[in-house]
């Protein structure tokens, strides 16, 4: 089984390409990169003239709801949803019912991913029984099972020995810890960012020193005990700045962001007119976090951009602004995001925006693929950059809707995927 | 005797959310359009056919007596047919979703609807889904625009104006939607408002609003033309925000002592429900300089206007 993806624009920052280059599949995995690759009549070829074809694209924070919540998304919806994003692989999180705290519910998601076959997916383990913050999960049992990683994202690990304990057990495992970083006893009752905002609306705030003093107190645990440690969706000025100076003094540090906290802030919630799409935990926060952000992802402190895709009904989503349910969907919207307004608006290179979404989180939890050397699997993303679009929430492959970007006009776009050499169809819902 | 005429209309908004996104000619209007109601208390007969025929829908889902019966007494008065809901006790407090409340009543055609709820939107969620016109009767701490257009009216009565007035507002600036109308109101005609309070009930970036933020009560008290006290709660959802009501008083409480370093003709304002002796002394409350008791008085005039005008909206339209 050969494939040739001919004439496109490739860019691979895991080897430093960006160049015209003809891509030649054989069994599933890349065996070359040339700039011009002879054709035969048993050789399938793809035209990618006029694409950017990157390795195939990788969110590590996704919620992908089943088992339990099925109605919200279930494993096929979610990575169709994934597919039609431009991704080919998803890292999943632990906050299904039951819980994904040991073996059974890892095989579980598993086994509905084989079957659907539209990417990837990586299990997040629990780090707690239950997220109830009390006892480890069963790590190593799971781990062999397929996770790559432990967390109790929804919630944060309040208990510092249970977090050192983590961090300390992971290790075994060489799985990272991912934190959910917020101190629930400041987030009190918020429902957004506090700031001028919240105060002009009267809606208690969730202050950013909520993230901030967890952050701070994790990166003291990871020096302490040399584990693994990652931040998922870091959403402050402060605590991008905690983990720059970590990452300086050798802590295994790494974190990433989210689109939404990189091109919205806390005003949209008035201007919205309290719109529950703008609701999600971290709340979106101020400017001068926003630049933060974006200064970490052009200075290498971001590791990964990843969606922290949520999906809810719209039963859930339909309701007064303080009793909706935090999180937005993510996947179908990430890469038109960052190629129009982070690549377009000259904020981030292609190649920089690639790593983010490729290598950089393959690196973070340690994955395969994020890479188009030979060898490497052939999980491929074919960019249009030039492709106009308009995001239609009630076409997305997602079972749910609750997007803030319903109607943006954006230039860029992912128009393809393969997975294992083969191109990826989605066929009809 | 003349009456006030009403004046000349220029109303167009079918709700009443917030006084946020009010010009000061609306305020102004609103305002007036309250001195020709007034008029009508006076008369031995209190009630007007301006509003027959229109059904109005009082929705509290939060425990309500002095609003509640403010609005009930203005429909009253106007001719309206009034219908009340409560939240307790009543189907919309028994987990039916907001939204299937709006469809409910739109299924009923009223022509008003005055809304009060705990969380804050949600008369912007009605009125997004109703032709109804909505009338924020408070939701959460975010806005009261009624209290602060009855505020602004107990002030003009005494001093015939509200620009540049020093107008004082002290206690729990966080969790009041009053002091947020009010604030979004004063500063638009004018006044220059100072808000003091302890820091832990003093909401960040209170000053972007416009205003002037104090932590030493006497300071802030310092030639007030206008001194309003709000009621204040310790704890709320268990948090303690300050250490008790004796230290509170001591700090923030406003005795006839404190009031000497406002202005000599300041008015003294407490929108209610009051706690005697920990956000002001009874002699203070009682005291020559209250206007709390015409607070509650001019509600009626105050409300009865913005009745009237959301209806003459109305009819402009059809």
């Amino acid at each position: 089984m050969k494939h040739i993806v001919r004439g496109g624009r490739v860019v691979d920052p895991s080897q430093g390409i960006d160049a015209r280059l003809d891509l030649l599949i054989e069994d599933g995995h890349v065996t070359r990169l040339e700039e011009h690759l002879e054709g035969a009549p048993e050789i399938d070829e793809t035209d990618a003239t006029g694409l950017v074809v990157t390795p195939g694209l990788i969110d590590i924070h996704v919620h992908l709801r089943e088992p339990g919540f099925e109605y919200k998304e279930t494993v096929a919806t979610g990575l169709r949803s994934a597919a039609a994003g431009g991704f080919t692989a998803v890292a999943c999180m632990a906050n299904t019912q039951p819980v994904n705290d040991h073996r059974a519910v890892t095989e579980l998601i598993i086994n509905q991913a084989r079957q659907c076959g539209y990417a990837k997916v990586y299990p997040i383990g629990a780090i707690s029984k239950g997220l109830a913050g009390k006892e480890l999960a069963e790590v190593g049992d799971m781990v062999k099972a397929g996770v790559v990683a432990i967390s109790d994202d929804g919630l944060p690990v309040m208990n510092a020995a249970l977090m050192r304990r983590a961090l300390l057990y992971a290790q075994h495992y060489q799985v990272p810890v991912i934190q959910h970083a917020e101190d629930l006893d400041l987030t009190g009752d918020g429902v957004m960012h506090e700031g001028e905002w919240s105060t002009r609306l009267g809606l208690p705030g969730i202050p950013g020193v909520a993230e901030d003093v967890m952050v701070a107190r994790d990166l003291l645990l990871s020096a302490d005990t040399a584990g693994r440690y990652h931040v998922a969706h870091l959403s402050t000025g402060r605590s991008l700045a905690m983990v720059r100076e970590a990452k300086r003094r050798g802590v295994a540090a790494t974190c990433e962001v989210a689109p939404h906290h990189l091109l919205l802030t806390d005003q949209e919630v008035a201007t919205s007119g309290f719109s529950t799409a703008m609701k999600m935990k971290p709340p979106l926060r101020s400017q001068s976090d926003v630049e933060a952000l974006i200064e970490g992802l052009r200075d290498g402190t971001v590791d990964a951009i990843a969606s922290d895709h949520a999906p809810h009904h719209p039963d859930e989503k339909d309701v007064q602004f303080s009793v909706a349910p935090f999180g937005i969907l993510g996947l179908e919207t990430t890469v038109s995001l960052c190629l129009d307004r982070l690549v377009g608006g000259g904020i981030l290179e292609l190649s920089r925006l690639v790593h983010l979404l490729s290598a950089g989180p393959a690196s973070v939890l340690g994955l395969p693929g994020g890479s188009l050397a030979p060898g490497q699997a052939a999980d491929i993303t074919l960019l249009d950059l030039d492709r106009e679009v308009t995001v239609r929430a009630e076409s997305f492959g997602s079972k749910s809707r609750n997007t803030p970007f319903d109607g943006w006009q954006l230039r860029g776009a992912a128009v393809g995927t393969f997975l294992d050499g083969q191109p990826v169809h989605l066929g009809d819902a | 005797m003349s009456e006030p005429a009403i004046p000349e209309v220029t109303w167009t908004r079918k709700d009443l959310l917030g006084i946020a996104d009010l010009s000061s000619e609306e305020i102004e209007l609103i305002l007036d359009t309250a001195e020709a109601f007034q008029a009508i208390a006076q008369r031995p007969i209190k009630k007007v056919p301006t509003l027959r025929g229109k059904t109005v829908l009082n929705l509290f889902f939060e425990p309500s007596t002095r609003t509640r019966s403010s609005f009930e007494l203005a429909e009253k008065r106007l001719s309206a047919d009034a219908l009340n809901f409560s939240g307790s006790g009543s189907a919309l407090s028994k987990g039916e979703s907001l939204l299937d409340t709006a469809r409910n009543l739109e299924a009923m055609a009223p022509d008003l609807v005055i809304i009060r709820h705990q969380h804050p939107g949600v008369p912007h969620l009605l009125a997004d889904r109703l032709d109804s016109g909505v009338i924020n009767a408070g939701d959460g701490a975010h806005e009261h625009p009624t209290q602060a257009l009855l505020d602004a009216f107990t002030i003009r009565q005494h001093k015939k104006r509200l620009a540049g007035l020093k107008v004082t507002i002290v206690g729990d600036i966080e969790h009041s939607r009053v002091v947020r109308s009010n604030i979004h109101l004063l500063v638009k005609m004018g006044a220059r408002v100072t808000v003091a309070g302890p820091r832990t009930m003093m909401p960040v970036a209170i000053e972007k609003l416009g205003v002037q933020v104090s932590y030493d009560f006497d300071e802030a008290l310092t030639d007030a033309d206008v001194v309003m006290m709000l009621r204040v709660q310790l704890e709320r959802h268990g948090r303690s925000l300050f250490p008790s009501t004796r230290e509170y008083f001591q700090v923030f409480g406003l005795t006839q002592a404190r009031l000497a370093r406002a202005k000599a003709d300041a008015i003294v304002m407490h929108p209610g429900p009051m706690n005697r002796g920990v956000e002001i002394a009874s002699a203070v409350a009682d005291g020559e300089t209250s206007v709390i008791l015409e607070q509650v008085a001019n509600g009626v005039a105050v409300r009865m206007a913005v009745l009237y005008l959301l209806s003459l909206a109305q009819q402009g339209k059809s």
